[in-house]
Parts: C-alpha cells; structure tokens; sequence
C-alpha cells in the first residue's frame, strides 16, 4: 500500500539554501533514499545527492535525517509514522557542495597523515604469521565502510571548526588502534594519536559509536584503548620506571 | 564570526539541531539524579555522625581511621587519629575521584552537566573547546590511579561484609537485612570497578600480541564480558551504596530496626 510522504529537503550551496517541503508517494518497504530518488525523478530532477550500493557497504549516502547521522539507505520509511514529515539535510560537519552533497575531503587529508601499517620482516620461509586471536582483534575495525557518520556526529569538529587542524577524528583513531594492537606493526602509535590525531580532544561522549552503521565499539574498544595507551607512555610513572629500569620500551615485548 | 554547524561553508540551517524526539530527557534524568547524589552524600559525608550501628558500618565511612571513629567502627585503628573533620572526607576521596574520572561518568556529566554536547547532533553552547587537553582535565588521565585506590577501598567493603556476618556481640552466625543490603552493595561495586576500562587495560588491553599471553588474554575476554555493561553498573553500584549508607544511618538513629534472618 503506498501513501504520500511528507518530506522537507534541504536544497542550496555555500552561497545559502533552505528546507524545501514535498510530497511523494512511496510503498512500504522502501527506504529514505528511494523516497528521494523518486523526488529527484518526479519533482525536482536537479537535486544533487550522492549514493551508490544501496545497500549499506559503500558508505556513500551518508546525511542528516531528521537531525540524526545516517544512511540514508539504511533507513526504513517504516520506522516514521506515515502522517510524520522526514527531514533531510547534508551533513552538517561539512563543508556543503550541493543540496545534499557535501565535501568530505578532510577525512582523506586525515587519512593521509597516518602512517601506514609497517610489518616486521617475514619469516626464513617468507611468510608472516599471526595466531587466530590476534587477527579476530582487528576485525571488528576492519568493518568500518568510511561513510563518515562518526565523523559529522563528533562535536569536536562539528562545533568548532578550529579544531579540524588538530584533530583526525573517531574513524582515524579506529585506524590507530587497529594498528597498534597489531602485533606485526612496527610503529609506536601512541605518540602519534597524541600529538597529530590529538585524541586529547576527545571527551568520550560516544556519539560517534551511537551512529556506526556497523555497530562498532568505537569508544570502547579503540579510542578508549588509545587513550590508556597514551597513558601508558606519558602518564603512568610506573610503566616509565619500568622501561627505564630494564633500558628498553617494553613494546617488542608485549 | 559564526562558526561549528553555523559555519560559512556549512549547509545553512538556523536550528541547532533538527532532531524531532526528546533528547533533552536522558541528560535531563542524568544531571537530577546525580546532582541528588551530590547533595545527599555531601549531606552524609559532612555529618560525621550514624554511620555505625553494630556490626554494619556505612561504606561513606569504612574504613574509619580516625580517633573520632564512633567506638567498635574502627576494624583497622586509628592511623590519623589527628584528624578533627568527618572520617568519611578521607576515605570518599578515592571512590570519588574513581567515579568522576571514569569514563561512563564522563561521557554522562559532560553531557548532562557541561552540554558538551547536550545530545548527539545538538551544538554545544560553547564558542571554545580544548576537551581534555588542558588543566584541570588532563587529570582525568589518572584514572587508573583512582582504579587502584578504589579497589582497596572494595576489598575493606568486602571485609565489611564478613564483618556483617557476626552479630552486634561479635558472635558469628548472624544475618540480618543489613548485611544482604552490605553484600549486594559490595558485589554491585566489584562488578562497575572490575568493569572499568582502565582494568581492562591493565588485564590484558594494553598488549599487542594476546597468543603470546594465554592467561591475560583470557582474564581480558573475561574484563571485556563486564565492561560491555560498565554503565549499568556504575548506575546499580550508586543507587546501592547510597541506600546501603542510608539504611545503617536508619539503624544508627534508631528510626528501624534491623529484620534478622539468623
């Protein structure tokens, strides 16, 4: 059974822009991006939006639906009442480009500041090994499709623009602990998530592990564990005696 | 200049948010029940007085190491005897410092209290933001100090508790519904302080390499079970201490008189 959906899409570019209202059918079972290719294809055929797998793996459709960070794929009609008006704005953290179109290129200048993984050599026989626990660590960061939720939801850089310079944000710090905990990896993160991803903004409100489309941990299992690793090398005099008493940084080791 | 959401390049949009429920609620419901809390264990905390009522003691004043400790309350002497305020001030320190550098209770006053942010996607109502990178909150690095004092301060909890189990003649055999109220109390503050995520750290969070250690990585899987509900039992272990100091204070004034089982 279709019915008309009320919808108000925000239409603009740097130079200014508004919420637009229309109305359009839709049919149950259809998501919010089918709602706005009908838009587009029916009523306003110029509205810029950006999506491509449709399915919640390409992280391109990411928006603002009803002031909340999400695919706009992955969300269902039939989680809003039919009489309810569904409100659809770009991301917010960002700089605007068109309509629902933003520039993400932060994330990729990011991206491009950590460095990246550096394994020890391989075994005689040419290969690297890692037991099974160590891999299943990893793989929950490994879901991660980049679609930059957490990063348009995080209030560091949402609300102040300042702090973009400083700070790499919580899919970068996923990056980071993914990293150091791998036990091939040969750099030290720590200083790094410190000094030029700047985890010490961080204040651990979890909106960004609120937003994952794939249900990651962010706080929890990386930017947390960061942050007590910079502890371990900066903040706790025991562990700096103990790597001043035995000569070496207990890293290799661990 | 306007900035964050209300940037130049950002999409212009006049609301500070857009969101249609009620988001003000949960830190609306943080900030009354906490700020109830402070008020109440000030209260208690400053009063110096009904915290014991043979053989319980309020978990606000153990251990009492003071020579104002009311007679039979110092199981462990009177180390400070000099000091002349209330013996809770002494000891409240650590579970204090425990709780307000956690990372449940930052996350939840910093929304409730700070509005920093209020609610995902509501812009905070500050025009500046260092986070925890500067004086005073750099602090908060030194949680797992506070992990290890509060840890002490459970194991004396959990004495408290055996304690319990001796009647107010110090004969064992007892139990009344004091030491049921002590006893959930104690397991409700090992579960939030064995939840913590520096001791999930400390276990076995800090290595690299888990197949190399088989028994921290299993003591860490273990820690990990706990932390996922580190929020609930920072909220359960509240509630109970609180009751657990107001039902002694209860028996100490004389206002009720302690059911006993055995």
């Amino acid at each position: 059974m279709g019915y008309p959906l009320s919808m108000r899409l925000w239409r603009g570019d740097r130079d200014g822009g508004a919420l637009q209202d229309f109305t359009v059918e839709v049919e149950e079972g259809e998501v919010v991006l089918d709602a706005i290719h009908r838009v587009q294809a029916t009523q306003a055929g110029d509205l810029a939006v950006r999506w491509n797998c449709k399915a919640g793996k390409c992280g391109s459709c990411s928006a603002e639906i009803n002031g909340r960070s999400r695919l706009m794929c992955m969300t269902r009609l039939s989680d809003f009442g039919h009489e309810d008006v569904i409100t659809v704005t770009p991301l917010r953290a960002f700089p605007v480009v068109r309509d629902l179109v933003t520039d993400v290129s932060y994330n990729y200048v990011k991206a491009r500041e950590l460095p990246a993984f550096a394994p020890t050599p391989p075994d005689a026989d040419g290969k690297r090994r890692m037991m099974q626990q160590d891999v299943e660590r990893g793989q929950e960061f490994r879901k991660c499709i980049e679609c930059f939720l957490c990063q348009n939801t995080c209030h560091v850089i949402r609300d102040h623009e300042e702090n973009k310079p400083a700070f790499a944000g919580p899919r970068f710090f996923l990056r980071y602990a993914e990293l150091d905990m791998h036990p091939l990896d040969t750099h030290d993160r720590r200083e790094l998530a410190q000094s030029a991803a700047g985890i010490g903004l961080c204040n651990i409100t979890k909106c960004c592990t609120e937003v994952c489309p794939e249900n990651i941990k962010i706080t929890d299992n990386a930017i947390i564990p960061m942050k007590e690793r910079v502890v371990d090398r900066k903040y706790d005099p025991l562990v700096w005696l103990g790597t001043k008493i035995r000569r070496r940084d207990d890293r290799t080791e661990l | 200049m306007a900035t964050g959401v209300f940037g130049p390049e950002r999409a212009s949009v006049e609301a500070r948010t857009l969101r249609p429920d009620r988001w003000w609620l949960p830190p609306l419901t943080t900030f009354v029940v906490f700020a109830a809390f402070i008020v109440y264990s000030t209260w208690r905390a400053f009063s110096g007085d009904d915290y014991y009522a043979a053989p319980y003691i309020s978990p606000f004043y153990s251990p009492c190491l003071t020579d104002n400790c009311v007679e039979g309350s110092n199981d462990f002497g009177s180390p400070i005897g000099w000091w002349g305020l209330s013996p809770a001030l002494i000891i409240l320190i650590f579970p204090l410092g425990f709780r307000l550098s956690c990372y449940y209770y930052r996350k939840a006053y910093y929304r409730a209290f700070w509005l920093s942010p209020p609610a995902c996607s509501v812009a905070e109502p500050h025009s500046k933001y260092t986070g925890e990178t500067r004086f005073p909150l750099i602090f908060q690095n030194i949680h797992r100090w506070f992990l290890y004092a509060a840890a002490v301060v459970a194991l004396i909890l959990t004495y408290d508790v055996v304690l319990a189990f001796r009647d107010e003649n110090e004969d064992w055999g007892h139990m009344g519904l004091g030491t049921v109220i002590l006893l959930a109390n104690v397991v409700l503050i090992w579960l939030y302080t064995l939840s913590c995520h520096s001791c999930r750290h400390v276990i076995g969070g800090r290595l690299r390499n888990f197949s190399r250690h088989p028994v921290r990585y299993k003591a860490w899987t273990l820690v990990s079970r706990l932390n996922r509900n580190h929020p609930q039992w920072a909220w359960l272990s509240l509630f109970s201490v609180a009751l657990a100091d107001f039902y002694v204070y209860l028996l100490a004034t004389g206002a009720f008189d302690d059911p006993r089982f055995f």
